[in-house]
């Protein structure tokens, strides 16, 4: 084994990427310097640090040097193989992080079995299949405290005790890696970075549930993650650590792969069964919950990709270390895709109980331009918009319900000022109708009805009772539809409605967007003061509507203005305002 | 051509027949061959699996990764995940149906360019992002769709 790794990056956004040039002079100097068997760079796709410069990262101390000059590579080389910091040159180390799912991702060679197992993997499947019966590990994640990682965060040991309780010729276990919702990623990180790490989540599964056959469900939209998979299962049938008799034990398991193919209702367990079984992703009435009667009527349990991360983390380190981390009732970490309109967005894996503030503004390093943050949304379509008086709550599943949102699978989204809560709430509920399955009534038509509402909100063609209207659509939707994501459709609108009602009612009464984002209530203007008349908006204007000539000067008429922005767009004088 | 065919659907029959639930994997695989699904090829599949034909299209047009119409030489994968909706995604959209006078989920009449507009591509940190075929951009402004499309063929 290398002593260090260094991973390589240019994250800058011009079009000549100098990875390639680094990695050889490094190369070069690593050779001369005879520091080949100590020391290796590694060219990464992705580094989780985006429009940096040149970025070189240290591993296993996890020092990370950004914007780097070209004079600067074998300075860090050296400070790495004398065990060093470059003071000054690196930046701080985030220590807010703790990394359990991610705890590979980007240290090992996600291809190579044996890289895994010298990370300690398969040793808690090992001590699962050889030192405890399935009832103990089941009692391990009981005291780990383990919560489902896809959103909802049912106890995994509960989930895994129903599924064991009932007696059937066969039962099935699937690792749900359907990740649709928009803005998230964490997924695939894992599934790309570390997969065996999920295989053996997976089939530690299996075991206490008594399964003997499993299914990876990953989205067609993720083929390097399917790859991976499939090459980290056949590595694994190929050790004896899949198939018959794994690692001599009398338990046998067999995994395959199954694709999703585009329809976010299929993260909901009983539409993702539906569609395993080849038919279209509809859900179905629970109970029979899938425990008792899942896949092809047999006990099923469905686990997210990052559950299974953790399971084996836990098999590996023992509940105790596991449950150190986190809350009373929230234990471990949550990986968050942390985007939008923050300063450093990319993946953090923090301890839960963490507060919302730190990790926007400790991690995420505030807004990019410095404007003031508005709200964060958690646990996208299904969730809520969190104004940013509540930053200081402390994450966990309970705090997060408590403020109308969920923590769902893990996205994030920081929005500044010039975001409209209207307009987001729109987004989020076009999304839920555009996924909407069809089966049930309060979610196939509730979800259109409120979204003709939010658009006439957004047009200034709304009336005060509109938001009574919208109140009574979301509660009958959330009582009435037939899963989650018709229950769950409403939140983004009842949240942006109960923390930012004056904006709706300046969108209703004034006719007012205060974020100036819903385009229908702007008005563009010629600042005369300012204008050169140069012609260039009336050129560009589709529909005709800035008269006048070089001589007399240039007007927008507001009958026939569509908002279309262009005028503003090509100004080179600032000289059209936007009101 | 029937020939060829009855042999493809055939072969991909074979492959998946012993396995529950092989609908969706042997459209996957049409697709990826094919580029879509098309209609002489689901008659054959459903002759030989003995589904009706009806059941087929129930679930080609229920899953939105599935297609029946031909795509264009280029995809154009324009993102509307969130991040990518805050930070101008439908202004690249726009930009894109402008110039190509194409909506989302259309064809260029001369089978140049497929407009689609997906949910997540998964490098948020990106924001806003289009892809063209295997080819990902990044950080991208509305001024430079014109130069990004004139590299993968002509705009005509």
């Amino acid at each position: 084994m290398f002593k260090k790794t260094i991973l390589l990056k240019d994250t800058s956004f011009s079009p000549e990427d100098k990875t390639r040039d680094v990695f050889t002079r490094c190369l070069d100097y690593l050779r001369e310097k005879q520091l080949e068997q100590d020391i290796q760079v590694v060219r990464v796709a992705d580094s989780g640090v985006y429009g940096q410069g040149l970025v070189m990262k240290v591993l296993p101390d996890a020092t990370l040097y950004v914007n780097l000059k070209d004079e600067d590579v074998t300075r860090v080389i050296d400070a790495a193989a004398q065990n060093k910091t470059i003071e000054g040159l690196a930046l701080k180390k985030a220590p807010k992080q703790i990394r359990i799912v991610l705890r590979n991702c980007g240290k090992i060679d996600p291809e190579s079995l044996e890289e895994y197992i010298a990370t300690g993997g398969y040793v808690g499947l090992k001590k699962a299949l050889l030192e405890l019966t399935p009832d103990k590990v089941i009692e391990e994640m009981k005291k780990a405290g383990l919560r489902g990682r896809g959103g909802a965060g049912y106890p995994t040991w509960m989930k895994w005790k129903f599924a064991r309780q009932v007696v059937a010729d066969q039962k099935f276990v699937i690792c749900n890696a359907d990740e649709g919702d928009p803005g998230a990623y964490m997924d695939r990180s894992v599934l790309e970075g570390d997969p065996h790490s999920v295989i053996e989540g997976l089939i530690i599964a299996a075991y206490a549930v008594g399964a003997s056959k499993g299914y990876f469900y990953i989205r067609a939209e993720y083929p390097l993650a399917v790859e991976r998979i499939q090459k980290a299962i056949d590595q694994a049938n190929a050790a004896g650590l899949l198939g018959k008799n794994i690692l001599g034990s009398a338990f046998s398991l067999d995994l395959e792969i199954r694709l999703g193919a585009g329809a976010f209702v299929c993260g909901e367990e009983t539409a993702l069964i539906a569609s395993i079984e080849g038919r279209r992703g509809t859900p179905r009435p629970r109970p029979p919950y899938p425990s008792v009667k899942g896949l092809w009527d047999k006990p099923t349990v469905i686990n997210n990709v990052e559950t299974l991360s953790n399971v084996s983390f836990i098999l590996l380190k023992g509940s105790e270390q596991f449950a150190s981390i986190g809350t009373e009732k929230s234990k471990g970490t949550k990986v968050f895709a942390v985007t939008g309109k923050v300063k450093n967005s990319g993946l953090v894996e923090v301890p839960m109980g963490i507060t919302l503030r730190e990790i926007v503004y400790d991690i995420g390093g505030g807004t990019i331009s410095g404007k003031a943050v508005k709200a964060v949304q958690t646990g996208g379509p299904s969730g809520g918009v969190i104004p940013v008086d509540a930053l200081d709550t402390q994450v966990d599943y309970e705090n997060l319900q408590k403020l109308g949102s969920i923590m769902g699978s893990g996205g994030m989204i920081v929005m500044d000022e010039e975001d409209c809560m209207v307009d987001i709430a729109k987004f989020y509920l076009g999304f839920c109708v555009d996924e909407s399955c069809g089966k049930c009534a309060p979610c196939r038509i509730g979800g259109y009805q409120m979204l003709e509402v939010l658009k006439r909100v957004a047009n200034g063609q709304a009336k005060l009772e509109d938001m009574t209207v919208l109140r009574r659509i979301s509660q009958a939707m959330q009582k009435a539809s037939l899963c989650g994501l018709g229950q769950t459709a409403a939140n983004p609108v009842l949240s942006t409605m109960k923390y930012f009602e004056s904006e709706y009612k300046q969108h209703i009464e004034n006719k007012k967007c205060p974020a100036g984002k819903c385009s229908a209530l702007s008005n563009y203007a010629i600042i005369q003061e300012k204008c050169k008349r140069c012609s260039l908006c009336q050129k560009n204007c589709p529909v005709e509507a800035i008269p006048g000539s070089r001589e007399d000067g240039f007007t927008i008429v507001q009958e026939k203005c569509i908002k279309c922005g262009r005028c503003l767009e090509v100004c080179k004088f600032k000289a059209v305002s936007k009101t | 051509m029937e020939q060829k065919i009855s042999i493809e659907i055939k072969n991909l029959v074979d492959k998946w027949k012993s396995k529950e639930g092989n609908l969706i994997m042997i459209l996957h695989e049409i697709q990826n061959h094919h580029g879509y699904v098309p209609r002489e090829l689901s008659l054959e599949l459903s002759q030989m699996l003995d589904v009706p034909l009806a059941r087929i299209y129930e679930v080609i047009t229920f899953y939105n990764f599935f297609k029946l119409t031909p795509p264009g030489k280029h995809k154009i994968a324009v993102c509307m995940g969130t991040a990518c909706y805050l930070k101008g995604g439908q202004d690249l959209i726009n930009e894109v149906k402008n110039i190509l006078h194409i909506e989302p989920g259309q064809t260029t009449k001369d089978g140049q360019y497929y407009l689609d507009m997906v949910r997540c591509l998964g490098c948020c940190g990106l924001a806003p992002v289009m892809m063209i075929d295997e080819k990902v951009y990044g950080k991208v402004k509305k001024s430079e769709i014109m130069d990004i499309l004139s590299k993968h063929g002509s705009t005509d």
